[in-house]
């Protein structure tokens, strides 16, 4: 008798996180795969981590739909799950009279997608809030319900809650076959290695979700890999922007941004680049120039030596215009070409899914023993007076790792054993933050590699940067026994 | 109201942030100078800071006279430590100073004592510096594993006892990265060459020739990368020629196959908490404003080593700490009877980077006051290294040669300092 689950999510970005955890909730038996060695592998950790406000979409599209919702799901949920973010709002600024109508018809739209308290102002009450604008700036549009996150903690963190209510979540597993037997779905994973059968599969693989479609439907939509780079820069150097900086599209493109971090960073960015290759997240000097140069017409004296780092991710622009989430074969519902507001929209998307999923026959009964929300100990938000007291009840918490952002060994220890076993670095920087300072892990890097080691039982060569094959060392020096 | 009226759970004479060479060397000499309750706090599980990871020799030749390797000239020093008193607080991080000009006051954490308020009567900064990173340089392409800071790979390496890779292209030709070339040769790897973007190398001349000359690594001067490539692992990079704006010449591409690359594209002193003191910083050194006592902006709070400004010989950082230390003694003893009588502010010009001091407060207790600076440009042939008031020349020396890559340092008697009129010297380079 072999084991059936009743969903199979394919797909360990923001989309599938937030329906694994909406349907942890349930007594539905879920398995849920991801290629890569952790959660957050893809676009979910490279975008411009904005919870968008939702005047953007057109009202009549799913992301018009879902935008100004689930702007407010995200702040409670992050409020619920201890997930990093900032109500910074946002400013879209207009250069001349052109661009000034069009923050009136972006007003238009979200009056019409329910936005709430926007605010058109001239450029001197906008350069009031945002001292380093241009003076260029004639007017803005300012949207208070919006505001930064950060996107893999986000990620992260409804996985393991939905991993601690029963989700099955198996990593370095790629779906490569999908067929329909015996009124069922049969996975094949890893060329065959593994199968899997399931009532129910939904599609939430990014940038690969045509491909994952097109094995069980007809093609009805491509995606098109659009590269966006970005600079961060110190926090500690240069100007800096309270709120969320938006450009209005032109003949150039969608306008590049400038935002805060949660952490209190400077995002510089993304441009538009179609490339061919899927997972292709090289910067090039010619886009860090062009995406340089447009930030400086937002905020003139943008610091951009103050560079801590550069990074690009992989938008899953698509032909088809809006979001493509349907039922696209028997018992198989598509959560796919997510692009932006994806983010955002990622909790009443996972809303909508599950309800696809009830209409085409799930049975869905609410779990009464439900295990939700998640409380994160981050030593640097201990009050003062009670620091010494917390550290004599647990000492790895008076350590400190990470020198740059004051990340101790406690923090990284509980991380570690979380639901979800981090293997690398970066996965341990998602969770604890060690590393995402000015000294780009140059200190503490040795240090997490040999908590990661002894922690999990791993062998130090075989903890990993970050994907599986980032190996960061090769072996023992000359004359060790291994 | 300021942080005299905190709660402290103990209270120094002089409390060092740091147990690397610099704060070993200042705490030592404030005990000579009859100092009493002195605090050393270390972040590592050691004292000798950077040191015990320079396994080669080559440290002493000036000072003992002997060439050391790092951990034993550290271990001179942490021997001297026995008998002292002054107490060690190893595995222990300074989270932040406050200082007025009534007190310095500051938090450290640690697994052993928890996490303290401790109260100075004076505070010396020895931090030391990090390295300059892959994103403060924006080099473009992927970003796979295999990328190292050359300090970080020698943690690995020297510490850890791990090796990083096997074949190697070093960014940078600072003695760091000149060093780790050598040290990979060692362990078994093959190093490709040593890019270096200026047209001369950053590193002291007998690393060139020990490191790379020795082991027929090529050194490629005002070459840079320009792209990084490898999905999950560093698979090669692209090595280009740059012109005298240091920008990439189109069609000098170069392929090298590699795993590995190591930065050594700067040091950067690590000033956060002097920063967050409010102390008086200089743009040019990143580190701390100093008088000829390593005192800074901030009453009774003194600056030595890397922190102050990046040294490439652990002899002088000795010295200057030492008289860090002193001074600190003295400022708790309250020893500096002689009034300050004037102040005299050091510039440079284009020929000079810098100085350290960059004030000198004169009082009668001065008497030779040695002054460490940078020059910008090589200077092969014998040049003059000119002390000028605006109006005519105080002081005048001939140097043999001078790099930017190795700190000069002269010496200028109070009494021509006194000749001086006005409130600002010149310090500048003039060809024989």
């Amino acid at each position: 008798m072999r084991d059936v689950y009743d969903v199979t999510i394919i797909g360990g970005g923001v989309s599938g996180a937030a329906l694994a955890y909406t349907l942890s909730q349930y007594e539905v038996k879920v398995l849920w795969l991801e290629k890569e060695n952790d959660l957050a592998m893809g676009a979910s950790r490279a975008n411009t981590a904005i919870v968008h406000g939702g005047y953007d979409p057109e009202p009549d599209t799913l992301m018009g739909k879902f935008n100004t919702q689930g702007a407010y799901m995200c702040m409670d949920l992050c409020a619920d799950l201890d997930v990093e973010f900032r109500k910074t709002g946002s400013f879209i600024i207009a250069f001349n009279d052109a661009e000034i109508e069009h923050l009136k018809l972006l007003y238009k739209r979200g009056l019409e997608n329910k936005v709430q308290d926007m605010e058109l102002m001239d450029g001197d009450r906008v350069r009031e809030r945002e001292p380093h604008l241009s003076k260029e700036v004639v007017a803005g549009l300012w949207i208070p319900h919006s505001g930064v996150i950060n996107p893999w903690e986000f990620t992260i963190a409804m996985g393991e809650v939905a991993v601690r209510n029963g989700v099955d979540l198996k990593l370095k597993k790629q779906v490569t076959g999908l067929t329909r037997g015996d009124d069922l779905w049969v996975v094949d994973v890893n060329d065959g290695k593994e199968t899997y059968y399931s009532n129910y599969v939904v599609n939430a693989a990014g940038v690969h979700s045509d491909e994952i479609h097109n094995r069980v439907a007809e093609p009805s939509f491509k995606i098109i890999p659009t590269r966006g780079e970005y600079y961060l820069l110190d926090r500690a150097i240069g100007p800096s922007v309270n709120a969320v900086i938006f450009q209005c599209p032109s003949a150039r493109g969608k306008g590049v941004l400038v935002s805060p971090t949660v952490h209190g960073n400077i995002l510089v960015g993304p441009n538009s680049e179609v490339i061919d290759e899927k997972e292709d997240t090289s910067v090039t000097r010619e886009a860090l120039e062009s995406v340089g140069e447009q930030a400086q017409r937002s905020v003139p004296d943008l610091n951009l030596r103050a560079s801590i780092r550069n990074y690009a991710g992989i938008r899953s622009n698509s032909d088809y215009g809006d979001f493509f989430i349907q039922v696209s074969a028997p018992h198989f519902v598509d959560i796919a070409a997510i692009k932006s507001p994806g983010l955002t929209c990622a909790p009443p998307i996972a809303l909508y899914a599950k309800d696809l999923l009830e209409q085409e026959g799930l049975a869905l009964q609410k779990k009464t023993d439900w295990k939700g929300g998640r409380k994160v100990v981050r030593f640097k938000e201990i009050p003062e007076e009670e620091r010494a007291a917390f550290i004599r009840e647990n000492p790895l918490y008076g350590r400190v790792i990470c020198r740059c952002e004051t990340i101790t060994e406690g923090e990284i220890v509980a991380a570690i054993h979380r639901e979800i076993t981090p293997v690398s670095l970066d996965a341990v920087k998602r969770r604890a933050g060690t590393g995402m300072g000015r000294c780009q892990g140059g200190f503490c890097s040795p240090r997490v590699l040999e908590i990661i080691a002894r922690e999990t039982g791993l062998d130090p060569t075989e903890v990993m940067n970050d994907a599986e094959g980032s190996y960061i060392l090769t072996g023992p020096t000359k004359g060790e026994e291994a | 109201m300021g942080c005299e009226t905190y709660d402290f759970d103990q209270m120094y004479d002089l409390i060092v942030l740091g147990g690397g060479p610099a704060g070993l060397a200042a705490a030592l000499a404030a005990h000579d100078q009859g100092l009493d309750k002195i605090l050393i706090v270390e972040r590592d599980k050691e004292l000798g800071g950077i040191l015990n990871q320079c396994i080669h020799n080559g440290f002493g030749l000036h000072y003992f006279k002997e060439e050391l390797t790092g951990p034993e000239y550290a271990e001179r020093f942490i021997d001297d430590l026995k008998g002292t008193g002054i107490d060690v607080l190893l595995d222990t991080m300074v989270l932040d100073l406050e200082v007025t000009d009534r007190c310095r006051f500051l938090h450290v954490m640690g697994v052993e004592r928890g996490y303290q308020a401790l109260r100075a009567k004076s505070v010396v900064l020895a931090m030391g510096c990090r390295e300059r990173t892959r994103g403060a340089i924006q080099i473009p392409g992927s970003r796979p594993a295999g990328v190292f800071t050359a300090g970080t790979a020698q943690r690995y390496v020297n510490i850890e006892g791990w090796m990083v890779g096997k074949r190697v292209i070093i960014l940078g030709s600072g003695d760091i990265g000149l060093i780790m070339a050598r040290r990979m040769v060692l362990e078994g790897a093959e190093v490709l060459a040593c890019v270096e973007i200026m047209p001369y190398s950053g590193g002291l001349n007998r690393n060139i020739v020990q490191c790379l000359n020795d082991y027929d690594i090529p050194l490629l001067l005002s070459h840079t990368i320009t792209n990084i490539e490898g999905h999950e692992r560093v698979e090669g990079v692209t090595v280009q020629q740059v012109d005298e704006h240091l920008t990439p010449i189109p069609g000098t591409e170069t392929h090298y196959d590699c795993d590995t690359v190591l930065l050594s594209v700067g040091l950067i002193p690590e000033n956060e908490i002097t920063r967050e003191a409010d102390i008086a910083i200089d743009p040019r050194t990143s580190g701390p404003i100093v008088n000829q006592h390593m005192e800074t902006s901030a009453p009774g709070v003194f600056a030595c080593g890397n922190v102050l400004h990046v040294h490439d010989l652990v002899d002088f950082v000795t010295e200057e700490s030492q008289a860090a230390g002193i001074a600190a003694a003295n400022y708790v003893q309250g020893k500096r009877s002689a009034e300050v009588y004037r102040t005299l502010e050091l510039k440079t010009d284009k020929t000079v980077g810098y100085t350290v001091p960059q004030k000198i407060e004169l009082s009668d207790d001065d008497n030779l006051i040695r002054v460490f600076f940078r020059v910008r440009q090589i200077s092969d042939k014998p040049a003059y290294v000119v002390v000028s008031d605006g109006t005519k020349e105080i002081a005048r020396f001939k140097k043999p040669f001078m790099f930017p890559g190795e700190m000069q340092h002269i010496r200028l008697p109070k009494v021509l300092l006194d000749k001086a009129d006005g409130n600002t010297l010149t310090v500048f380079v003039e060809e024989v």
